[in-house]
């Protein structure tokens, strides 16, 4: 691709963008939330038509104008979440668009076969027959990746393929991609993990605010110098961030739950959270980090023991409940459970504060534009104006507009389930100093996350979760990642 | 089994528990007389409900079915005295029905409207037609209706399959083959499914959505056809609501309201449920006709909840 451009009402998305990838490389394109990675792979897998520049596979122009193009000519792309269809058979989602034929109609005992052959290939054994919203993420992501792969494909795209999938599944997608880099295919490789870029990729771009700012081989480009050229600032600036560490207020619990637990989601737990001070949930995919974050905020109703806000019981347990009594939970899914993507920024932000309120006492226009440019400026988010919609900010700004949400209503204890997933390194530091802020100022943080460093960076305390039970807490002080990972091996007998 | 054939079985279940429940209470309700007679008089809605069902299985709605109905039979019945044959007519109305419906398609997914506005407008535009063409009931007398009501299949047991039920059977069987083995019928369910991720996999959105409605189009105005020859008038109120009694067949047949999922050949038997009731309520003669729609409705409402705790059961297993 040369010369790249692409403008999007009020933004430049990308500008005059060179990126070559070459047949069987990985090649990692790294960027800061709103960099134009996703516009870029947009438009070489044809879902976005660019304004200038031109497209060349094995040096002949080509035109990509729709994903059924770009297909034809060799281009196979798995989006950032999994693009199937979840009602549909494995089967189904395999063959959709190309599905064999005999005297012009479909025969799916051909297709079955088709589609177990294409499973075979990246070693998946799987009911080919079953509905793909009935297996986990990562084997829809398996799926997906089989579907892009044709027998012609020769450039794969992978936005941030590793997501959603714990270590040992990400290391069965990267065997998978090296299997296929071997076979000549050229791989695209999107992502946030720096440790995955250096594990897997070949050659590194970078892109920061829709230019490409670098290019090369991951052995000539170390970390510092990746970070740096993301963030377009040098590096020290981050760490010294991470540094100041303002832990230590203690007083009266102000959360209490004891014996909290639902059947079939989550085993009776305890857990208590003083002010100042901030509690890690950690555990693998799958242990049941945000069901305890939705059992406490009451997004998931308990069917056993009580919890007590400031001393005092929640009797009938309710997000409004929780709400009321100075609870705020930022979920993990932003998509589908944090933002309302066509109302705007102002909208969004107020929208936890009105509901706090109630109905009858409206917020003035003038108030509502206040606290949502307070927000704003004090989160750093970056948009043209407060009435934008949500649905058009980078991943990582619409993540800060879902944690304004909870602070606006001003809440005494705040429930992050994954604050940082699908955010880059700039963001990810911003978000740490920012929760470091907010508990320095006297508010209770619940923080659940998949990443350890990042708990550790945080947390006065972890609680470790194994297979939806708490086995264990570990306490100030003896907060590494060895303790929690012997905690959560330990108890695994 | 997978679990895909589950909700077809329930309205199955259920229509079987519904006839024998006929039989115990009435000497000679479990006859393929009255079986004959259910699939006659429903014929009509359940060909509607057919094409109703690629419109709903691709995550749309159809509410133009009822007006079509009237609509064909008043042009119908208003070219016969102009020396029409029904068949000629009927062929016109069919090809009228495809490109009517194929421009709320067109309409639908060119300028991004809801396709329940479409379809309102579409309602509309054709309940007034018909108004504009005659404000009474026009008898269609060509001899070619005599002969078609009188022409039928005997079954065994004293019962008849009339030809407005072989025309139904023959239009699933198409339905059928177009829903589940060709590639436009996995489109349907793909569109339904996601909308976005169907783009993305690159489903024709534009032709596909054309070709839903037109296809719905192209199944009420049979319906009209059918339901034309059958009363042997065009009548401009005919059809009123019969586009609500199709999407409840849908529905009834196993057809999830959100698209995606669901098969065909449910819609037949959500439909034979529906003259089912009808019928028993008839067969009892002191209820009252309310009855039926009452009865129907709790049945609708059951098959919603069933929905949605299946499709909800594996969702959940996706996301954990």
């Amino acid at each position: 691709m040369l010369g790249v451009s692409k403008a999007f009402p009020g933004v430049r998305a990308l500008d005059c963008v060179d990126f070559r990838v070459q047949a069987g490389e990985v090649h990692a394109l790294m960027g800061e939330n709103g960099a134009g990675k996703s516009t870029l792979i947009k438009i070489m897998t044809g879902a976005v038509r660019r304004d200038e520049g031109e497209i060349r596979i094995d040096g002949r122009p080509v035109e990509i104008n729709s994903p059924g193009e770009a297909r034809a000519l060799g281009v196979g792309t798995v989006y950032q979440e999994v693009n199937l269809i979840p009602t549909m058979s494995v089967t189904r989602n395999l063959t959709l668009g190309r599905q064999p034929r005999r005297f012009g109609l479909i025969s799916w005992r051909t297709a079955r076969s088709l589609a177990r052959e294409r499973l075979k290939r990246l070693r998946i054994d799987i009911d080919v027959e079953r509905p793909l919203g009935s297996f986990s993420l990562a084997v829809q992501q398996l799926v997906a990746i089989a579907r892009a792969l044709e027998d012609d494909t020769r450039v794969l795209v992978l936005d941030e393929p590793t997501a959603s999938l714990d270590a040992d599944e990400a290391e069965l997608l990267f065997q998978i991609v090296r299997d296929l880099k071997g076979r000549g295919i050229a791989i695209v490789f999107i992502t946030h993990f720096l440790d995955q870029v250096y594990k897997i990729a070949d050659r590194i771009s970078v892109l920061r605010n829709g230019r490409l700012v670098g290019e090369g081989a991951t052995a000539e480009l170390p970390r510092l110098k990746l970070i740096s050229l993301m963030l377009g600032r040098e590096l020290e600036e981050t760490e010294e961030r991470l540094e100041a560490l303002p832990h230590g207020a203690k007083g009266e619990p102000i959360l209490l739950a004891e014996g909290l637990g639902r059947r079939r989601v989550m085993a009776p737990f305890d857990l208590t959270l003083r002010p100042g001070e901030v509690v890690g949930l950690a555990g693998l995919l799958g242990s049941g980090r945000t069901e305890v974050a939705k059992l406490i905020f009451g997004a998931i109703r308990p069917d056993s023991g009580r919890i007590e806000v400031g001393g005092a019981r929640i009797a009938s347990h309710s997000p409004g409940q929780s709400l009321r009594h100075g609870m705020a939970f930022c979920p993990e899914d932003r998509k589908a459970e944090g933002i309302f993507a066509e109302l705007s920024v102002r909208e969004n932000i107020v929208l936890g504060l009105q509901t706090k309120r109630g109905w009858l006492s409206r917020l003035s226009y003038s108030e509502q534009e206040r606290l949502a440019q307070e927000m704003i400026e004090a989160l750093g988010i970056a948009t043209p104006d407060a009435d934008k919609p949500v649905g058009q900010l980078s991943g990582g700004n619409q993540q800060k507009v879902v944690l304004a949400r909870s602070l606006v209503s001003g809440p005494s204890i705040l429930i992050l389930d994954e604050p940082t997933r699908g955010i880059d390194v700039g963001a990810h530091a911003e978000i740490v100093t920012l929760i470091r802020k907010l508990c320095a100022e006297g508010l209770a943080l619940l923080v659940a996350s998949s990443e350890l460093d990042e708990l550790i960076a945080v947390s006065d305390r972890i609680a470790v979760l194994r297979d939806r039970r708490m086995i264990g807490e570990i306490g100030s002080g003896d907060v590494t990642r060895e303790t929690i990972i012997r905690t959560i091996a330990g108890a695994r007998s | 089994m997978s679990e895909r054939y589950l909700p077809l079985l329930a309205t199955i279940a259920v229509f079987s528990a519904l006839f024998i429940t006929g039989g115990l209470l009435y000497n000679n309700f479990l006859s393929t007389l009255v079986l004959g007679d259910i699939l006659a008089d429903n014929a009509f809605v359940i060909i509607a409900a057919i094409g109703t069902t690629f419109v709903i299985l691709s995550g749309g709605i159809d509410l133009s079915i009822g007006s079509m109905i009237g609509f064909v039979g008043v042009v119908m019945a208003n070219l016969d005295p102009l020396g029409w044959h029904p068949l000629a007519s009927g062929a016109a109305m069919l090809a009228f029905g495809l490109g009517f419906g194929a421009l709320q398609g067109l309409i639908i997914d060119f300028c991004e409207i809801q396709p329940f506005i479409v379809t309102l407008a579409g309602l509309f535009l054709l309940r007034g037609s018909c108004f504009m063409i005659n404000l009474d009931s026009v008898p269609i007398q060509h001899p070619f209706v005599a002969a078609f009501a009188a022409t039928s299949i005997p079954l065994p047991g004293g019962g008849f399959l009339a030809s407005s039920a072989i025309v139904m059977l023959v239009a699933l069987a198409i339905a059928i083959v177009i829903a589940h083995f060709t590639r436009f019928g996995a489109n349907i369910y793909a569109i339904g499914g996601d909308r976005v991720s169907a783009a993305l996999m690159g489903v024709p959105m534009r032709r596909t959505t054309v070709a839903i409605y037109a296809l719905g189009g192209f199944y009420s105005a049979l319906g009209g056809v059918i339901y034309a020859l059958y009363t042997s008038s065009g009548y401009p109120l005919a059809g009123t609501g019969n586009e609500l009694t199709a999407i409840a067949s849908v529905v009834l047949g196993g057809t999830v309201l959100t698209g995606g999922v669901g098969m065909v050949a449910g819609t037949l038997f959500g439909g034979m449920i529906l003259g089912l009731i009808a019928t028993l309520i008839n067969f009892n003669g002191s209820l009252n006709g309310a009855w039926i729609m009452i009865s129907g409705g709790v049945l609708l409402f059951l098959f919603i909840v069933m929905q949605r705790s299946l499709l909800s059961s594996f969702r959940l297993r996706g996301v954990a």
